[in-house]
């Protein structure tokens, strides 16, 4: 039932995503709207590992950074359309997901926390001395017109990033109901103790790793033509990796509704402030959120509602 | 001409390392002692720097500066620790999502308030031996490097006297392996963690002078450091000082040979692989004990 209801919910809201190009004409709705849908993307898989398996990414940015550069390069090599672009992306962020857990989970979450801080930085180097895709300079990158359907090429873009949200909260919904999402619960309370009753922690971990990051590069790769031009500065920004982080913080890791509601909630509130505040008053004030959050708030928006919930009832 | 070159790099990375250990000393008490995944320290580390640097336009000596900073820093690292006690380790919530979060959040906070006090541009120092260097043969060394390297051996040596032959370092290490066992002898775990926080808060006002000494620092300058500190806490094996400066000693080593014959720009590069190795063959370190 409730499955079904998934199915028809997820069908509804591509239909009507694919129906805006021809009844929306304010091209703004499709900028902003992008910029909300790939927060969606990216907290849903920022907290596949993250909320599920209690293992912390820091470095989501190198990830989505990573999928910028895998679309760049695959269009630059042989002009590939865009969901090839999607799925080039997905196969290296995949790869670096598992690659770090393999080197990282097998320890203690706390280095692979680390090692996820320091990617960044190693990544955008790469980047930089890498002249095929741009380095410095950044890469331009001028897409032809896509099909008859989509009038330009942002509300292309927009509905590509709509079907990626919607796969990405569909895989963590389904992820959570499944034996995964109990395996991840059970060693995210106690690892020891999960091992020891037969869950199989370290392939769940990795799994986890290698889910979130084949999504996290895939919510960068339509960005190169989102925007036309990317440089290695903007597609490493620490603001994905700090909005990764908050927004599921903030709206709850329980369950898949949580990073869509921070998601929805900070992106929306970002992008009124981005007209009438400096992008670093934004990131500060996202900063002590993010930190009362964590110290007074710590199961989020969803966990608030919940405890109001049940003090309504006690009353 | 190569052997020169090769002997220049293998100077100036010796003389690097002590940037290193004195930048990664902090971390050695907290993350590798304490197992507070203290991931603000490098942050911490160029407000020190910004400190330094402060003192310096009034006419200060930016080592001078850093010493008297240093117990402002100690307060700090209390009060640091008391939220981060309040917050997690009283509710039983250390290490968990929420308390790494805490820390990055504070980082993040830091370097954007940094930001908005001073601005996006580079700021260095002013001191008599900034610029002039020592030669030795073909070899020579920037007093710019010489005075960090001084710095860092003299505090190295110093922290692994305090912990080794002081009663409150002995506490320090005592509540790093069994906080229990410290209750039960009638000293409070909270207190001495709070000490261990505070000092290593104040070698982050040094490693900023150092860090300031050496070359002029952004508030983005602590980004480079996270890798590196963490990969030396992480290759020395956790907690251990003697270990850290030889870890200190081996990335400085590697990345100025890495700038001399590969290109600056894969030095941050060296760092990374260097944790990465070290978690996958051997996660104890090189001094430290299996855990």
């Amino acid at each position: 039932m409730s499955e079904r209801r998934g199915i028809i919910g997820a069908l509804l809201v591509l239909a009507l995503g694919a129906m805006a190009p021809r009844v929306v004409t304010n091209a703004y709705v499709f900028y902003a709207g992008f910029v909300a849908l790939q927060y969606v993307v990216i907290a849903t898989a920022w907290n596949i590992l993250g909320g599920y398996a209690g293992y912390v990414n820091f470095g989501s940015g190198a990830f989505v950074g990573l999928g910028m550069y895998a679309a760049i390069f695959l269009f630059n090599g042989m002009g590939a359309p865009l969901w090839v672009q999607i799925l080039g992306a997905a196969f290296a962020g995949g790869l670096l997901g598992l690659g770090m857990g393999y080197l990282t989970l097998r320890i203690q979450g706390v280095y692979f926390s680390i090692a996820t801080l320091a990617l960044t930085t190693v990544l955008s180097t790469v980047i930089v001395n890498w002249s095929f895709v741009g380095g410095a300079r950044g890469a331009t990158v001028l897409a032809a017109q896509p099909t008859v359907w989509f009038p330009s090429i942002v509300s292309y873009v927009f509905f590509a990033m709509l079907v990626l949200a919607v796969m990405s909260l569909a895989m963590a919904r389904w992820m959570e109901r499944s034996w995964i999402g109990r395996g991840l619960a059970a060693l995210r309370a106690d690892e020891n103790a999960a091992e020891c009753a037969g869950v199989p922690t370290l392939k769940l971990k990795l799994l986890a790793a290698t889910i979130s990051g084949a999504l996290l590069a895939m919510a960068g790769a339509p960005y190169p033509y989102y925007a036309s031009y990317v440089e290695p500065d903007s597609a490493f920004s620490i603001n994905y990796a700090l909005n990764a982080l908050a927004m599921p913080l903030i709206g709850g890791t329980r369950n898949w509704t949580g990073p869509l509601i921070g998601a929805l909630l900070l992106s929306g509130v970002e992008q009124a402030a981005t007209v009438t505040i400096p992008s670093e008053i934004n990131l500060l004030i996202v900063g002590l959120v993010l930190i009362g959050f964590v110290v007074m708030a710590p199961d989020g928006l969803l966990g608030l509602a919940a405890r109001a919930i049940a003090l309504g009832k006690r009353s | 001409m190569t052997l020169e070159l090769a002997l220049n790099a293998i100077v100036s990375g010796f003389l690097l390392a002590g940037l290193y250990a004195i930048a990664s000393l902090g971390l050695t008490i907290t993350f590798g002692l304490l197992e507070i995944p203290n991931v603000a320290h490098p942050t911490f580390i160029v407000l020190g720097a910004y400190c330094a640097q402060f003192a310096n336009s009034l006419g200060v000596d930016p080592v001078v500066a850093g010493v008297l900073f240093a117990p402002a820093f100690y307060l700090g690292g209390m009060a640091l620790y008391q939220a981060y006690y309040h917050s997690f380790e009283r509710r039983g919530r250390s290490n968990t999502l929420q308390s790494f979060t805490f820390f990055f959040g504070i980082a993040l906070v830091l370097q954007v308030s940094l930001i908005l006090a001073v601005g996006v541009d580079l700021t260095s120092v002013r001191a008599a031996y900034i610029g002039k260097s020592l030669t030795i043969g073909v070899v020579t060394m920037p007093y710019r490097l010489v005075v960090p390297f001084a710095i860092g051996t003299v505090v190295g040596a110093g922290m692994w006297l305090f912990l080794t032959r002081t009663r409150m370092g002995l506490a320090i290490r005592a509540v790093a392996h069994d906080a229990d066992a410290l209750r039960i002898v009638g000293l409070s775990p909270t207190r001495a963690k709070g000490r261990a926080f505070g000092i290593a808060m104040m070698t982050a006002s040094l490693a900023g002078a150092a860090l300031i000494v050496v070359s002029p620092v952004d508030p983005f300058s602590g980004t480079q450091y996270i890798g590196r500190t963490f990969a030396i806490v992480v290759l020395a094996g956790m907690g251990s000082v003697p270990g850290t400066l030889a870890a200190a000693l081996v990335i400085g080593l590697l990345e100025s040979l890495v700038v001399t014959f590969v290109g600056a720009t894969w030095a941050p590069g060296v760092a990374f692989a260097a944790l990465l190795g070290t978690l996958a063959i051997r996660p104890s370190g090189i001094f430290g004990m299996a855990r």
